[in-house]
């Protein structure tokens, strides 16, 4: 058996996938803008609601309130695990209260009767003591629960819309992106209709010059066609242009495929657990410090161990079988393994508590719609292109933090634009490799 | 099948009986394929082996492509996390470091659990910063080679309870029939343990204990109890010492608590530039065999051989007498250089003080404590009332237990923490007659050279997982917690006892009910709980303030100890041997701790190895070139060890360093060097490491010894090293700088005003460094926190012989030559007994940094804090930088050092991997890498202060090589920080002491040198060439 051509042939069946490739790779690039517009948009409705604090003790509160209080109570009347504190500071002296905070215990222990009722009240679960914290600081948490507490009702009128507000946020944030590509789909619609109007006047035109010759049927155009293709093909400056083309095509397929190996970006594995954000965060609104308790301390932003679990699981939906699993885990003293969603290089350093605590980001900004999430999935590429993007284009929180003060100062003097992260070393290499 | 009513066929082929059915009815197989096919494969047209395997090729490809899916990675959670525990963030407790009579108050920084660094305790009022040792003991606990239970004989699968059953019960027996008990340990410097063993003995009337040192002090003990009564070690306080003279007393390297000494010491060095700064230092003289640590920071040294020691002391001791009018003993009136000097200085600074010696012979000591008393140091600089602790092993025990074993006079023996077989004199023979003992324990944490000899191995912990209290120094109390759970089946020596005793074996409440009734009751206030957490969080507990001893008078018979010293001083013709203990090492307790192996010893910069140093004079006169291994023969016991030409070595001495030739550590120790415990000498019952005469031949094998600096000298450049004398720096603060100068068309200009580069503009903090020459006493410490804190590999011997050891930081040592500038060849030669200068060189974060500007694919750039980063991933090892690097800083990984097994050290098994920094990137093969200012601190800092709203203050952030530093040698700070300490010494020392290195080359570094001052005659001063 004799095959001729058996390489070309491999050729051709090549340029077939790599044509279905290519096209993939090509409708990837024209939805990439719209997948960095999209990122664009919730960085800057993340930045947006972080600023707001007030000066003064109530900013340092608020702060300490989230590191501390926030797991627990809220500003408003609502019941997280403990009350709510709004209207606290006016039930109570300032010295019951911070008696209170430091050794609820003690408290209870004296006898006093509103502390033993609100004990009671809540089935007796301990509040944790914190000694270290000074008059100052329980002043200040106080008054960011006063000021907060009366803020939050007004906040919360419009967010009673939850996730439309959000839409509509994103879609505004979105809209140049959408009409971008509105405008693309329509310019495509309007080249076909040209190119198919005057594929009808080409033939129109040939069959009027045909009629000259009187022979006229499709054939002959067809033929004519095959021979001007064939022309065409001959010609070897337009087939190594195509071969150029074709090579060049190929070689960005495959830097681009490399530039993704390890990029999972949309990574949304089983977790052992059906664990759902939207319910617990969408839904119950429950703070996402109230489990990632490191985010506003470290590195990590620590996934909750079982205990976290039990403070509410304990008493609500005990009979679910998935909240069995964390029953089974405590009493074989095995832990839960999560299957780890988002995961950096080794090489890289990231600090949650750089970025949330320091920068006031909000966790949808790299984590995206996470309250929206059942499944938790990762949004962001995390690639070092993605940091350096959002490192060029984020204002550095600087407000009330004297940390930066003197940097404000002196970029003020230079500059008229804001003061970015890259305007601070965020662009070294340092900052996140060592 | 034909005999049944039914008929099978076995295909529609057998049914229809077709032709081609037939035909391969009876051929199982079928034909073979015609030849024709084989070649329609050979020829191509048929599927190719080459088509084979490119299919096979493509699908391999293919399938490692669509494997390149990133693996699944678990996050795990606690089930119950503890608290206060916070995944990602360390958490500090205060702890206590023992081994045997080492002691320091530490830190210790644990990450989820395990500890990663240590630290030295600010509170602690003796012990500053860390040793080299204390940093490296981390590796210790991870150490995998341990045992992992009780062992019994061959047998690793015993149980606790069944070893204790049958302990008990033999010692029950023993201790019934009257039969020796006896627990052996080196120094015990915890109460509570000491407790322990009363208790013990409570139960096992029998029970002696016996405590002996490695490298024993008992000759000081036993002098202050003939001189004053007192049977103590006492303390010394070097920073009240105006004149010091160290007598064979390596008090800066490794004797007794170096550390604690060398931070006295140093202050009494420091000097400032200020118009009113102090502008005077403490003078030390010297006088030693082998070129010390101690000797290399003298102002003036004079080297002697081991057998004039006794007569140096009673020379000094009679010039002194002389002037102050005291009474003249007999003995032989040596001519050693510098030795009228110091009688007179000591004279003059009479009350201010401070002669130290350090031979183990109560006779010297004698001498020594009555010219001390003459001195007026008593109450001074030295204080019997606050002993210290840390020595209290007897010698004469010790013999007389040796003895009782070789005569099977002994029923029981508890090794507790000691290693006699390999570190006495006589090891030997107790290696011989210990396995004949009725019943041998020890607690030691492997099958060692003692341990292996006895029935039951049971394993104690390492200190980090111990409860452990200590009194180091009288009323000076401390106490160690454990900063990790257990990691193998291990019990505490004290809990054994206790259990075997009868008694609640539960350590920490003994420990904590001992503090209750002894130390609580010293002045404690407030409700004991209290007490107790407040002394365990801040590590250290002063029971009262330690009273000045009013001066004690010395009843000694100063005659007898002359007369002694005269009879042991033979005057001797040939080569005298000195053994002594070197500061990595030590007495080879830790030899198993690749860290201490690798840490280049401060003045031979030798790794992995001990070595006979001796003279370049001695060694021409044997006809020997450095690496010759030779045979010391001393009273028929030799060794076979490697020569080092050694500068400061007396002629006709040579010296060995003990700690080596263990052969029971463990992977990194055993065989690594030789033991020369065997050579020392008992006399008079107390250990001596001066053996006598010995006699040298050449074996004709050679050994490459691995040193990491094998230059001696700075051949001249001032710009390198920068010193002067005191005298001159009173006059002119910036007597000895260098300042060099380029010239141009318009005349000479300083180098620094000339630049091809832009310069960095530092708008927020610029971190820099100075290190001051003067205090800095090489000790190396500095170097093994970094290891610690970098996660640096180990290379081990033949990559240092390559000159591929990775230390980040290092301590290069120049000696001074004798010869005139400009004769290259002999500028290499060092002095006879040169001056000795350390200097600490780490990336200097050069402004103007050569090695940025080579590099080609921008992997070490500058950063806008002044930091020179560099970026490991993006390195692709050219090693253009190293190249460039004038300070040659860079180190480049020649290999994957981890899990690899040519490198089988901590980084080859998960347990050592566990002192793994995670702040820090463990580098890979191919990449370079290099000092980074501890830029994980830096990070970290920033962060607490952001997240704190507030600025760094000055002095939170503090590189590892700083914070280990017992001499506070280094500053580390924001120099942009006009509050910070490094900014206040700038702008002193700027027109002063400050240099940078090779400023004729402009390159501007953010680290500073502090000119080395030395505080010598004016006109003795001569400018190292």
């Amino acid at each position: 058996m004799y095959i001729p051509f058996r390489k070309d042939a491999a050729f051709c069946s090549f340029s077939n996938y790599s044509k279905t490739f290519v096209a993939i790779i090509i409708a990837m690039l024209l939805s990439l803008p719209v997948l960095v517009h999209a990122q664009d948009s919730t960085a800057a409705a993340g930045a947006a609601p972080a600023g707001g604090a007030g000066g003064g003790d109530a900013a340092k509160g608020e702060a300490l309130f989230k590191n501390n209080c926030a797991q627990c109570h809220a500003v408003t009347e609502e019941r997280v695990v403990g009350p709510g504190l709004k209207g606290a500071s006016a039930r109570h002296d300032f010295a019951w209260l911070s008696k209170w905070v430091r050794n609820s215990q003690a408290v209870i222990a004296s006898g006093d009767p509103y502390a033993v009722k609100i004990y009671n009240e809540y089935a007796k679960a301990q509040m944790t003591s914190f000694p270290n914290l000074s008059d100052d600081d329980i002043k200040g948490i106080f008054a960011y629960v006063d000021k907060a507490g009366t803020a939050a009702p007004a906040a919360a009128a419009p967010a009673t819309g939850g996730g439309a507000s959000g839409g509509t946020a994103s879609a505004q944030g979105g809209g140049p992106s959408d009409l971008f590509v509105l405008v693309l789909a329509a310019l495509v619609i309007v080249m076909l209709l040209v190119l198919g109007v005057l594929l009808v006047i080409v033939s129109l035109l040939s069959k009027a010059v045909g009629t000259e010759t009187d022979t006229v049927n499709k054939g002959d155009f067809i033929a004519r066609l095959g021979n001007t293709l064939k022309g065409i093909a001959g010609d070897p400056a337009i087939r190594s242009a195509t071969i150029w083309i074709f090579v060049l095509l190929v070689l960005k397929a495959t830097i681009d495929g490399a530039y993704n190996v390890g990029v999972q970006q949309g990574y949304a594995p089983k977790q052992p657990i059906a664990f759902s954000h939207k319910l617990h965060a969408g839904e119950y609104k429950i703070d996402c410090n109230y489990c990632h308790t490191g985010v506003n301390r470290g590195k990590s932003a620590h996934i909750p161990s079982a205990n976290i679990c039990m403070n509410c699981h304990g008493v609500i939906k005990k009979e679910s079988p998935e909240i069995q699993k964390i029953y089974t885990s405590i009493e074989n003293n095995q832990p839960i393994e999560w299957v780890r969603v988002h995961n950096l290089p080794d090489l890289a350093y990231f600090n949650h508590a750089q970025h949330v605590n320091v920068g006031g980001l909000e966790c949808q900004n790299c984590h995206g719609e996470i309250e929206k999430m059942e499944v938790i999935q990762q949004r962001s590429s995390l690639t070092m292109g993605w940091c350096i993007d959002c490192h060029r284009k984020t204002e550095v929180n600087t407000k009330d933090n004297k940390y930066y003060d003197k940097l404000v100062q002196l970029h003020s003097g230079e500059s008229k634009q804001a003061l970015k992260v890259a305007d601070i070393g965020g662009l070294e290499c340092s900052k996140c490799h060592y | 099948m034909e005999n049944t009513n039914k008929r099978y066929w076995r295909g529609l082929e057998e049914l229809r009986n077709d032709e081609s059915f037939i035909k391969n009815a009876s051929s199982e197989f079928g034909d073979a394929p015609a030849q024709t096919q084989y070649e329609s494969l050979l020829d191509g047209s048929g599927t190719h082996r080459r088509d084979f395997l490119k299919v096979l090729g493509f699908g391999m490809a293919a399938v490692s492509l669509a494997a390149c899916e990133t693996p699944v990675k678990k996050a795990i959670p606690y089930v119950n996390k503890p608290e206060g525990e916070f995944p990602t963030i360390a958490n500090w407790y205060a702890s206590t470091y023992l081994d045997g009579g080492d002691y320091a108050s530490i830190l210790v920084k644990t990450r989820e659990g395990r500890p990663i660094k240590i630290e030295g305790n600010a509170l602690s009022k003796i012990s500053t910063g860390t040793s080299a040792r204390v940093q490296a003991s981390l590796l210790g606990l991870y150490d995998n080679e341990k045992l992992k239970g009780p062992k019994k004989g061959g047998d690793l699968k015993v149980s606790w309870d069944t070893i204790d059953k049958e302990i008990q019960q033999q010692l029950g027996q023993i201790a019934a029939s009257g039969g020796a008990i006896r627990i052996v340990s080196p120094t015990i410097v915890s109460p509570s343990t000491k407790a322990v063993i009363a208790d013990f003995t409570a139960k096992y009337p029998t029970t002696r204990h016996i405590m002996y040192d490695a490298n024993s002090s008992y000759g000081i003990v036993k002098g202050n109890e003939l001189s004053f009564g007192k049977a103590v070690f006492p303390s010394y306080d070097f920073s009240k010492a105006k004149v010091i003279v160290g007598i064979d007393a390596d008090f800066l390297g490794s004797w007794v608590m170096a550390d604690g000494f060398a931070s006295k010491y140093a202050e009494t060095r420091r000097i400032s530039s200020a118009k009113d700064g102090k502008k005077d230092m403490s003078r030390h003289y010297q006088f030693e065999t082998t070129l010390s640590l101690t000797g290399s920071n003298a102002d003036y040294r004079s080297g002697v051989k081991p057998s004039q020691i006794g007569s140096v002391v009673t020379s000094l001791y009679n010039k002194v007498a002389s002037k102050l009018g005291g009474k003249s003993i007999s003995g032989t009136a040596l001519q050693i250089s510098n030795l009228d000097k110091a009688a007179t200085d000591l004279i003059a600074a009479k009350g201010q003080a401070l002669v130290v010696c350090g031979i183990n012979d109560p006779s010297v000591q004698t001498v020594v404590n009555a010219l001390n008393a003459m001195l007026g140091s008593y109450g001074a600089t030295i204080n019997l009332d606050t002993p210290l602790n840390l020595r209290q092993g007897n010698d004469v025990q010790m013999n007389e237990f040796i003895d009782e074993v070789k005569g099977g006079k002994v029923a029981a023996v508890i090794i507790y923490g000691a290693n006699p077989v390999y570190d006495h004199p006589r090891g030997a023979e107790l290696a011989s007659s210990l396995p004949k003992v009725k019943l041998g324990i020890s607690f030691n944490d492997r099958a060692d050279e003692t341990a292996s000899l006895v029935q039951y191995i049971c394993p104690a912990p390492h200190y980090l997982e111990s409860w452990n209290d200590a009194e180091p120094m009288a009323g000076m109390y401390s106490l160690g917690q454990p900063t990790i759970s257990l990691i193998f089946s291990t019990r505490q020596a004290q809990a054994s006892l206790l259990k075997w005793a009868g008694l609640p074996d539960d350590y920490h409440e003994y420990i904590k009910s001992y503090w209750r009734k002894n130390i609580f009751t010293q002045g404690g206030t407030g409700n004991f709980e209290n007490f107790w957490v407040q002394s365990l969080h801040d590590g250290v507990y002063q029971a009262q303030q330690p009273v000045a001893s009013s001066g004690t008078s010395f009843t000694g018979n100063i005659d007898e100890a002359a007369a002694a010293i005269a009879r042991n001083a033979k005057a001797t013709t040939g080569i005298e041997l000195a053994l002594y203990e070197n500061v990595a090492i030590g007495t080879g307790a830790c030899a198993n701790n690749p860290w201490l192996q690798e840490l280049p010893d401060p003045v031979t910069k030798a790794t992995w190895d001990n070595y006979a140093c001796v003279s370049q004079k001695t060694a021409t006169d044997l006809g020997l070139v450095q690496g010759d291994v030779v045979k010391v023969d001393v009273k028929g016991k030799s060794v076979e060890v490697p020569v080092i030409i050694q500068p400061g070595q007396p002629t006709g001495t040579v010296a060995i360093s003990i700690g080596y030739g263990r052969e029971k550590s463990g992977k990194s120790g055993d065989g690594v060097g030789k033991n020369v415990y065997p050579l020392a000498v008992i006399s008079g019952g107390f250990v001596s490491l001066y053996p006598g005469e010995a006699t040298i031949s050449k074996t004709g094998n050679f050994r490459e010894i691995a040193q990491t600096q094998t230059h001696d000298t700075v051949m001249g450049r001032k710009s390198v090293l920068q010193e002067t004398v005191l005298g001159q720096f009173q006059k002119d603060p910036l007597a000895g700088r260098f300042i060099p100068k380029v010239e141009t068309a318009e005349g000479p200009v300083n180098a620094t005003d000339l630049t091809l580069w832009n310069g960095h503009k530092y708008k927020n903090h610029s971190w820099g460094m100075i290190i001051d020459l003067n205090s800095c006493v090489g000790c190396g410490s500095c170097v093994v926190s970094c290891i610690s804190e970098n996660n640096i590999p180990v290379v081990g011997r033949q990559e240092v012989i390559n000159s591929r050891e990775m230390h980040w930081m290092r301590i290069d040592r120049y000696y001074s030559t004798d010869a005139e500038i400009g004769d290259y060849k002999a500028m290499e030669v060092a002095s006879d007994n040169p001056e000795v200068t350390f200097q600490p060189m780490l990336c200097q974060h050069c402004n103007n940094a050569p090695c940025e500007t080579v590099c080609p694919v921008l992997a070490t750039t500058h950063s806008s804090e002044g930091l020179n980063q560099m970026t490991y991933n993006r390195c692709v090892g050219t090693r253009y930088c190293a190249n460039n690097c004038p300070y040659k800083v860079r180190r480049f990984n020649w290999f994957k050092y981890f899990d690899n097994d040519n490198f089988d050290y901590n980084f080859n098994n998960d347990l050592g991997k566990m002192a793994i920094n995670p702040d820090v990137t463990v580098r890979s093969r191919g990449v370079i890498e290099k000092c980074s200012m501890c830029v994980q601190r830096i990070q970290e800092g920033k962060l607490t202060a952001r997240k704190e709203r507030r600025r760094v203050a000055d002095g939170e952030i503090v590189t590892a090589c700083a914070q280990s530093c017992p001499t506070n040698a280094i500053t580390f700070g924001d120099m942009n920080d006009p509050e910070s300490n490094i900014s206040k010494m700038l702008e002193v020392e700027r027109e002063g002491r400050a240099f940078h290195m090779l400023e004729e080359i402009n390159t501007r570094p953010q680290v500073s040198y502090l000119t080395k001052v030395r505080n010598k005659d004016v006109a003795s001063n001569k400018q190292p060439a």
